[in-house]
């Protein structure tokens, strides 16, 4: 009875196991009940499962949207709108996750670089011309040689709003950015990537586990430098725990590598020599007309033959990963499906982007509001009606699961 | 299932072999268990099985082994994945993903099952190990017992034939370790896998095991046996093991339940007898409410306390880690800190140490507030040896390190190095610290905390990773600094030590504390905490075969 089931799976690749029988469960009675099902495809009962998370490519899609929509304009209200738009889908849709903290340091970012930018308006002074001035900082008499540059002077309104108007639409974009790194777990949108891809994902999903270690490693090193009587705070502290920290990056690196190993990373398919030198062939020959193909598009004599030899080049890479793919065994566990609703995500932030593009060339002077004169910007009313709609994705996507109260830490 | 053929193992740049002569088979559906003292080569056994010594980790192999038929000269542990599953000793370090659910797909991805096999398996595991409800958690959220069941499980679903486990339960509360051991039970009885593992807590699972295979020390062979049989000669064993050999049965009794039905002689013979436990240097000290501040500090004329906590509560990423604490430690007493991983021991020996500020509540540490206090001031007060006495090292050389512990506590030059000396007479000069062994290290961190004699030293899980002789060294120690004085409050899952050394026991739940009295009250009247010799002779209050043994030479 036990090897039945598995062997009359047909589409099994796998060369493991399949001895096991039916499986009771210590905890829940119900489980290995429903493992003894005749027809052997039967799988545990559970407790009705939310809705599947949404595909993160779909979240990134749409905050990166929402971001082209952000470079469209400078209208101030516009771009809060824009921001409070993101900022409320990733308060109700944000998963309860480490990786989803990072929120709060994208947003910090966005605030230091509208401050930087304000500060460099103050300081360097700017080539906008107004007649309201703030304060007049005096002025650094600068060499021949440095022309063209102020230090100091006058500072006028118009300048400081044109910086400040300027510094919220990188902020905006920013801040976009944050959404989609809090809303989806970026380890799983690499797990999306083509099997002859799948490497080089592992290497950077297992970089992004590594960085919270580190983070960890220092402050308890620090801990410990407390714990021999030194000053645990300041520069020379940290940098006193470097070497530490790095042994112990290298060891637990070495230490997973040893997992990994014997756990199958990296077992391939035997694969005919013919197969291999084909995919090699494609995968060269691609690159190489890509390269061709760019050449020819941007000279300009090139122009007849440089958008066939691009399609040509890019057809034959893609083909070359595919058929690379062959080597990988790999299959994957519940990749995330596109659905009706990705599409849906996708669709609002694009719709955002297209409406702003076509305001932004219908009506420029409501989108880029003048600083000369100053004048106080208005809302455009049907650019911020489609600004709303990146909102559907909140009433859209399934809510994250409640956190568990107490987190656990290790010993 | 495994064969051994004269195998031995020698390191690159080391002159001997680090394990030889190693010849035995294991049979299929047998859980063989590997011990010995620290240091003899057990984890290089168990390298050999899953392939990784020595493609990985480089050096020689002469002899064979083969795994179910496959050799491991030829194959590669990848090429080994499917038939033997490895768990090592840190869960952290094994995992490559970061929620359960992808953990345990993980390998059945790079075997190239198809998705329905993973998904049905995935499901089955998460029923047999009991982690249906913490299928989308985050790895790192969980606590050290779950996450060492997640590790069990992400090597069960590709369905090895072999399991080889590297001291699967010796950072685990005891509750935690009989969770993850009645897992292997069942996959031993159930499912006919077989397992290989080695442990140094022998008092919780020699009792499981069919075989037993000692590797008495470095470079000797290794004997296989009946687990009695080579408990009856192997120099690391269990307390009930321990007993039995003291009360002359035979054959042993391995599980206390054997133990208790022979026991009924001895029970006799100790009746008449008071277990002799000597009491903290001023008398055992109920914890008293103090209600006088500590203002005085200079008022000599009351036995001050060392540490006090005051209905302590701290947060800690919105956790409500400790809540309403409080805690009295006199001079010369031992305390021991238990409860489940993730109780709060480490915080509150945090707070005293002042690495953690309280969200509320007061410590005071030797009269002083640790968390305001400068490092330098602090170190004479209170000393913390971490979970992970590396920490405390960053010298090149054993000396360097003393010499700097001596700078630190402002201490005459040379005092670290005898305090060392003292504690550990055989480690030289020249050595590096990371090349000394688990209780070298520990050793060689405590004599660096007490350079600066603080009266309180706490201790973060002292025992972890640590051989029975190992053990027996740091209790005297730890004897002899309690009778100069010092008091210590341990935190440890190890219950055997608490009931050799410590006066009170001090048990956590969820951040409270849910009891505080003398070590015999509250290990006895607690299934997981008691000791084995104190369920042996219950309803006698003995705690260790030490006290046995002096009460039947009186």
């Amino acid at each position: 009875m036990p090897e039945g089931r598995d062997r009359a799976r047909p589409r099994r690749r796998g060369g493991a196991g399949g001895r096991w029988g039916s499986w009771g469960s210590p905890r829940s009675g119900n489980g290995g009940g429903a493992l003894r099902a005749p027809d052997g495809t039967a799988v545990p009962v559970h407790a009705p499962r939310p809705p599947a998370a949404l595909h993160p490519g779909a979240w990134w899609l749409w905050a990166l949207a929402l971001g082209t929509a952000a470079t469209r304009t400078t209208n101030p209200l516009l771009l809060t709108l824009l921001i409070a738009t993101s900022a409320y889908v990733v308060a109700v849709r944000r998963p309860h996750t480490p990786w989803s903290r990072s929120y709060g340091a994208f947003v910090k970012l966005a605030a230091a670089v509208i401050l930087i930018r304000l500060a460099f308006a103050v300081v360097l002074g700017s080539p906008i011309p107004g007649a309201h001035t703030v304060l007049t900082l005096p002025e650094v008499p600068l060499p021949d040689w440095a022309q063209g540059i102020r230090l100091g002077g006058r500072v006028t309104a118009e300048a400081l709003t044109f910086a400040l108007y300027d510094a919220l639409r990188l902020a905006a974009l920013l801040i976009c950015v944050g959404a989609a790194n809090a809303l989806a777990n970026p380890s799983r949108l690499l797990k999306s990537l083509p099997g002859a891809l799948y490497e080089m994902g592992v290497a950077v999903v297992v970089a992004l586990t590594f960085a919270p270690h580190l983070i960890a490693d220092v402050r308890r090193l620090r801990a410990a430098r407390r714990l021999r009587g030194r000053p645990d705070k300041g520069v020379r502290g940290l940098l006193q725990v470097g070497l530490p920290v790095l042994e112990g990056a290298l060891e637990r690196s070495v230490a997973l590598a040893a997992a990994m190993d014997a756990r199958g990373y990296g077992r391939t398919a035997a694969v005919p020599p013919a197969v291999r030198r084909t995919t090699a062939a494609l995968t060269l020959g691609g690159l190489l007309g890509v390269c061709a193909g760019t050449y020819g598009l941007l000279t300009a004599e090139g122009g007849s033959y440089g958008v066939p030899v691009l399609l040509a080049g890019v057809a034959a890479a893609l083909a070359g990963l595919w058929l690379g793919g062959r080597r990988t065994l790999r299959t994957r566990y519940r990749p995330d499906a596109w659905d009706a609703r990705a599409w849906l995500v996708t669709a609002s932030g694009a719709a955002v982007a297209a409406l702003l593009t076509l305001a932004a060339s219908r009506d420029p002077a409501a989108l880029n509001p003048g600083v000369v004169p100053l004048v106080a910007p208005t809302l455009p009313l049907w650019p911020a009606a489609a600004v709303l709609i990146g909102l559907l994705p909140a009433f859209l996507t399934p809510a994250p699961e409640t956190p568990h109260t107490r987190k656990e830490p290790t010993t | 299932m495994i064969r051994f053929e004269n195998v031995s193992v020698t390191y690159d740049g080391s002159p001997e072999p680090a394990v030889q002569g190693v010849d035995f088979e294991v049979p299929e559906g047998e859980l063989v268990l590997l011990v010995g003292p620290s240091g003899v080569g057990k984890s290089t056994v168990l390298g050999a099985v899953s392939g990784l010594v020595p493609h990985f980790t480089g050096g020689t192999l002469h002899g064979r082994v083969t795994v179910a038929g496959r050799d491991t000269r030829t194959h590669k542990p990848r090429e080994l994945a499917d038939v033997v599953g490895t768990v090592g000793q840190d869960p952290l370090s094994h995992f490559v993903t970061d929620t359960v659910e992808d953990e345990l797909a993980y390998g059945m991805e790079s075997l190239g099952l198809a998705p329905d096999v993973m998904r049905r398996r995935v499901e089955e595991t998460l029923d047999l190990l009991g982690l249906a409800g913490l299928r989308d958690r985050p790895l790192a959220t969980l606590s050290g017992g779950q996450q060492q069941r997640v590790a069990i499980g992400s090597v069960l679903t590709p369905h090895p034939r072999v399991l080889v486990l590297d001291e699967p339960t010796s950072a685990l509360d005891p509750a935690a370790a009989e969770e993850v051991l009645a897992v292997l039970q069942r996959l031993v009885h159930d499912l006919g896998t077989t397992v290989l593992m080695a442990e140094h807590r022998l008092e919780r699972v020699v009792q499981y095991a069919d075989r037993v295979a000692l590797l008495p020390g470095p470079g000797e062979r290794p004997r296989l046996g009946t687990p009695p049989e080579v408990m009856a000669v192997s120099p690391v064993h269990p307390p009930v093991v321990a007993l039995g050999r003291l009360a002359g049965w035979s054959p042993l009794p391995l599980t206390v339940r054997d133990a208790r039905r022979r026991a009924g002689g001895l029970r006799d013979r100790l009746a008449g007898h008071e277990p002799h436990r000597a009491g903290p240097a001023p008398a055992s000290a109920p914890p008293v409410k103090r209600r006088f501040p500590r203002a005085r500090a200079g008022d000599t004329t009351a036995p001050a306390p060392v540490a006090e906590v005051r209905s302590l509560s701290v947060r800690r990423d919105r956790v409500q880690a400790l809540r309403g604490v409080d805690l009295t430690v006199t001079a010369g007493e031992t305390i021991a800190l238990m409860g489940r991983n993730g109780a709060g021991k480490s915080t509150l020996l945090g707070a005293l140490v002042g690495l953690v500020a309280p969200s509320a509540g007061s410590v005071r540490t030797g009269g002083a507030v640790p968390h305001r206090t400068r490092p330098r001031d602090l170190v004479r007060r209170v000393g913390l040896v971490p979970q992970e006495p590396r920490d405390l090292l960053y010298a090149d050389t054993v000396a360097a390190e003393c010499a700097a512990a001596d700078r630190d506590a402002e201490a005459a030059p040379g005092t670290c190095r005898a305090l060392l000396t003292k504690l550990l007479p055989s480690v030289a000069d020249d050595v590096h610290p990371r090349d000394l062994s688990e209780g070298q290290r520990l050793t060689l961190a405590l004599a660096v905390v007490l350079t600066a004699r603080p009266p309180l030293l706490l201790l973060d899980e002292p025992t972890r990773g640590l051989d029975y002789a190992a053990k027996a060294r740091l209790v005297t120690i730890l004897r002899e600094l309690a009778a100069e004085g010092h008091a210590i409050v341990m935190a440890t899952h190890d219950v055997e030590l608490a009931a050799e050394l410590a006066h009170r026991v001090v048990l956590l739940a969820e951040g409270e504390v849910i009891a505080d009295g003398p070590s015999a009250e509250v290990v006895v009247a607690s299934p997981s905490f008691a000791p084995q010799v104190a369920k042996i002779l219950a309803p006698q209050a003995w705690l260790t075969v030490s006290e046995v043994r002096e009460a039947l030479d009186r």
